[in-house]
């Protein structure tokens, strides 16, 4: 893969579509698979997770910003918890008849505080995650929703986390 | 390595108030978080970076990592990879309905199985939605999900238990979520396109 020269303060966008489509080579795949188990903590961390990989520090910071660049990577960096920054998140379904799906959808993400959005094949079709700054907002946005849409919202909060791991094999 | 999840039952989620304890010098490290929305610097000393940007030192930088790691305020610290350009664009979110008696066991086996992405604990919608323990399957087609669904049920004893199976079938918005301004303050990233 080619390298990109900017290299500080990855601009990371998870929206962002890719310009270019390149495939990943085999270093590619070990670089993702390795720093998805996390990065270290130290000084210099790319060049400790360089040795691991047995590469140098300055391919593994090329083939990160290519990666980046190229919309493999969507993160790279410390992911906050929202609920210990004071905020809340939720999930949120509809049960929508197909032709309102569309509309309903852009209703949906009309609102900046709806981060996912997805049609899943149910009879509960409409499936979204809400993130606001204050526990209270979720109320707002659901209600919101409804009242915009004409149909009920089910807000259904989590009450418990068992398992956090997503990892993705490259 | 930073909080790395492992296979572990994450703990309940209790509110905190100790964010910010090892340095005293609150706009340095309310800088220092907002630097780190755009993630860490590709450079060789990136702790480094961050302080001099920040008026911190290097070591008050990493020690305040860790402690929003240890405190739990930073969930994971790592990439995110965009599994559908990987090849992973199956996904289905598998609801169960368990009595509340069992839901920690089921919810443990289910974690320990290594075959799911996510297992939480949600609150049912009453009797149209009666499901309260749900997890999400990824899989590079439809078949290995349902393969692996099937692998799933009989190692946790789930066969006849009652669940649904929601493969997503369009993605309306996908956006990360970004944390700006002040620690309370949590706004999506903007502008967002599916």
């Amino acid at each position: 893969m080619q390298t990109m020269t900017s290299n500080s303060g990855n601009k990371q966008n998870a929206c962002r579509a890719p310009d270019v489509q390149p495939s990943l080579d085999e270093l590619d795949r070990q670089i993702i698979n390795h720093l998805q188990k996390g990065l270290p903590v130290c000084d210099t961390p790319y060049a400790k997770a360089a040795e691991a990989l047995n590469i140098t520090e300055t391919t593994l910071l090329e083939r990160l910003n290519t990666l980046i660049n190229t919309g493999y990577l969507t993160r790279f960096g410390p992911m906050y918890h929202a609920e210990r920054l004071g905020g809340a998140l939720t999930l949120a379904a509809m049960k929508v008849p197909p032709s309102a799906v569309a509309t309903v959808a852009d209703i949906i993400n009309s609102h900046p505080e709806v981060a996912h959005n997805y049609e899943r094949d149910h009879e509960f079709n409409l499936w979204f995650v809400i993130a606001t700054e204050h526990p209270h907002q979720i109320e707002e946005v659901t209600t919101a929703i409804a009242t915009e849409s004409g149909y009920p919202v089910f807000n259904l909060p989590k009450q418990r986390e068992f398992y956090v791991g997503l990892y993705f094999h490259a | 390595m930073l909080n790395q999840k492992g296979r572990h039952p994450v703990p309940d989620l209790m509110p905190s108030l100790s964010c910010n304890l090892p340095v005293d010098r609150p706009s340095a490290i309310h800088h220092l978080k907002l630097l780190l929305q755009e993630g860490l610097p590709l450079v060789a000393q990136p702790y480094q970076h961050l302080a001099e940007q920040t008026g911190l030192t290097e070591a008050e930088v990493i020690r305040q990592l860790d402690h929003w790691c240890a405190d739990n305020l930073i969930r994971r610290f790592g990439i995110v990879i965009n599994h559908h350009r990987i090849g992973y664009t199956s996904n289905a979110m598998v609801v169960w309905q368990i009595p509340k008696s069992k839901i920690d066991q089921v919810g443990s086996d289910i974690s320990a199985t290594g075959l799911v992405s996510l297992c939480y604990q949600r609150q049912s919608g009453g009797s149209q939605w009666p499901y309260n323990l749900y997890c999400m399957l990824h899989g590079k087609h439809r078949q290995e999900v349902l393969q692996r669904l099937k692998k799933l049920q009989t190692s946790c004893h789930l066969e006849d238990t009652p669940h649904a199976v929601l493969f997503s079938t369009r993605q309306f918005k996908q956006c990360g979520g970004r944390y700006n301004g002040s620690i309370d303050s949590i706004r999506q990233e903007r502008p967002c396109r599916q």
